[in-house]
């Protein structure tokens, strides 16, 4: 999920470090508002924690695989969504600046896609309500809000990394670095990111069950003994039920048709794109008794081209190019004579 | 020898992570021509290489090469070994590749021809995507390894960055070792108990991560009222004193001054026509 700063054009990282910029902004604003000095400490461990935390792998019952944690949902439950947005954006600092993990420019998207979302979106639109709710009130004071806070843990980390993802996929389709077609990169992205959502859920909803059992107080919104407030419990449940409709459906969905769509979309669609003569692929005779067919004939169209630009000792593009070619070769040449330069005086200054 | 490779075993993620950080500080308490740069100076001289470097259209493979000179080049003056940034491409380029794959087959038209090799745009602009990466991760790595946290800290505090938000970054930056090597510790403890399983097992998810967190949490917190009663105050006054000096602003300018002249300048065209025609 991290992005690295070359799938970003200047443009676009500057306009996810503008945002992110402002959303950063106002956090440390309502933050030195509120005066909490205490808040510091614990949200400079918490955020050590989910750093380390991020490293260990869980089992996933019933499968082969694991999985680990999510950072944004953990952050804003324990501390609210402001302090845990300025955790968020400490460890993709740390992570960007010494594990290349992200990059420099691409840190403003980061932020946007990991942070943001997490905490702001998971925090006003699911975990807030949620608490707030009297969902599951019938499983008794305790056991309820056991249920409320897995459901709000699971559906937050599975919306926001949804969320992120699409995100990812825009930053990179409005950035021009790749020719994939934004429904094929989209339809890669998401259904992955909703298993990864998945595990991470399960294991936030853990970690906060373990804390709502030894110190319920930590939790944001929880209400230690137990008692939901009552009056706006209709209009929250009303609004958990739209973004749960909406989660699920867009999930399904999402994993039912956008999968065959996109490939589609990308193999066969768009003949003004000129993707379909890219490929070499027909849409009526393509299937397995012809892909070796189509396959060479795609070779055979890219490989005729070759004439036309190939014009022996002409003033053609590709004449330039290849001095760009021998130039870069030369500049190659140079940066290693630089290393072997540098070795060979440092050698020397040691003896 | 047996030994060592039961060592290498265990030694799981944490721990390598422990090391790096550890590598990173080591590298960083060097000293050489590039150490004692101004950290503001670095700091504005490596965006504006990076945000250079991803200027570049897609298709301009050469132009980007010539970029190579300047990480290259301070990579030798401050004698930090080149080959130890490329371990960390592990974490950059799977994504990179991962978009980046897909260009030879969607752009097919040549776009350069050198005797029977046809080379397509779709493969030019996926090594430009993969060379971006690189370069970035280079420069990045060249600040943080020749700048060090506390200076960094110090510098972002003096361009007016939230007190907040710097003292939050040194604290985690400081508690990310502490509360790794704890983590390491359990997690050994966990694997030594329970071998050839695979990750934690779901009863101990909630308990294993909660235990540590609550105890931190504690322990943060004294830790903080003891550093206010001793008069911390957003400052960073241990950070070693670094003035913008003469040769910081020359070499801001310069740096600036050479990417311009690289980003509009086809070098690599000028030098190659030399030796074509």
């Amino acid at each position: 999920m991290h992005m690295a700063d070359a799938l970003l054009a200047p443009a676009v990282a500057a306009t996810m470090y503008a945002a992110s910029g402002v959303a950063a902004g106002v956090s440390v604003y309502q933050l030195k508002k509120d005066d909490d000095a205490q808040k510091l400490p614990t949200m400079a461990v918490t955020a050590a924690l989910v750093f380390a935390g991020q490293m260990i792998n869980y089992t996933i019952p019933g499968t082969g695989s694991s999985g680990h944690m999510c950072g944004g949902m953990l952050l804003s439950a324990l501390l609210g969504p402001q302090a845990g947005f300025l955790s968020m954006i400490v460890i993709l600092t740390i992570q960007s600046l010494f594990f290349a993990d992200g990059g420099l420019m691409a840190l403003g998207a980061n932020i946007w896609n990991m942070a943001f979302y997490g905490c702001f979106v998971g925090y006003y639109l699911l975990w807030r309500p949620i608490m707030r709710s009297r969902l599951f009130a019938g499983l008794g004071p305790r056991g309820g809000q056991r249920a409320r806070i897995a459901l709000a843990s699971v559906l937050g980390c599975v919306l926001t990394l949804q969320l992120g993802a699409f995100s990812v996929v825009l930053e990179t389709s409005l950035s021009g670095v790749t020719d994939l077609p934004f429904g094929a990169f989209l339809a890669l992205m998401q259904p992955i990111h909703l298993a990864i959502g998945l595990v991470e859920g399960l294991v936030t909803a853990a970690v906060l069950l373990f804390v709502y059992a030894s110190r319920p107080e930590l939790l944001q919104d929880v209400d230690s003994a137990g008692e939901a407030a009552g009056k706006r419990s209709l209009k929250s449940t009303l609004v958990i039920l739209a973004v749960l409709v909406l989660a699920v459906g867009g999930g399904l969905s999402l994993l039912a048709s956008s999968d065959p769509d996109g490939l589609e979309w990308s193999l066969f669609g768009n003949a003004e794109a000129g993707y379909s003569e890219n490929m070499g692929l027909d849409e009526e005779s393509f299937g397995v008794h012809s892909a070796a067919a189509d396959k060479a004939g795609a070779i055979q169209e890219a490989s005729s081209f070759l004439p036309d630009y190939a014009f022996p000792g002409s003033e053609s593009p590709a004449g330039t190019s290849v001095s760009g070619v021998v130039g870069s070769a030369l500049v190659a040449g140079v940066a290693l004579l630089i290393c072997l330069a540098g070795g060979f005086f440092r050698k020397k200054k040691s003896h | 020898m047996l030994l060592i490779c039961h060592i290498e075993v265990i030694m799981n993620k944490m721990q390598k992570a422990l090391l790096e950080l550890s590598d990173m500080d080591d590298l960083a308490a060097r000293s050489s021509a590039i150490h004692s740069l101004n950290p503001t100076a670095k700091l504005l001289a490596t965006i504006a290489y990076v945000a250079v470097v991803l200027s570049f259209g897609k298709y301009r493979l050469s132009g980007l090469i010539v970029m190579l000179l300047w990480p290259v080049l301070l990579f030798q003056l401050s004698g930090i070994p080149v080959h130890l940034c490329f371990y960390k491409l592990r974490l950059v380029l799977p994504l990179v590749l991962a978009v980046g794959l897909f260009n030879p087959f969607f752009d097919r038209a040549p776009l350069l021809v050198l005797g029977p090799l046809a080379v397509s745009g779709g493969v030019v602009s996926m090594l430009t995507l993969m060379l971006k990466g690189t370069l970035c991760l280079m420069a990045s790595f060249l600040l943080m390894a020749t700048t060090g946290i506390d200076s960094l800290c110090a510098c972002l505090r003096k361009l007016h960055f939230p007190g907040l938000l710097v003292t939050l970054l040194l604290l985690t930056y400081r508690y990310v070792g502490v509360m790794t090597e704890e983590l390491a510790v359990m997690t050994e403890a966990y694997q030594l108990r329970a071998p050839g399983q695979k990750g934690i097992q779901h009863s101990a998810w909630g308990s294993f991560l909660g235990q540590l967190l609550l105890r931190s949490m504690d322990r943060s917190q004294e830790l903080y009222a003891s550093m206010l009663l001793r008069g911390y105050h957003d400052h960073f006054h241990y950070a070693p004193e670094r003035p913008f000096r003469p040769q910081d602003a020359l070499f801001l300018l310069g740096s600036l001054a050479v990417f311009f002249l690289l980003r509009f300048v086809p070098v690599a065209e000028l030098l190659g026509a030399l030796f074509v025609r």
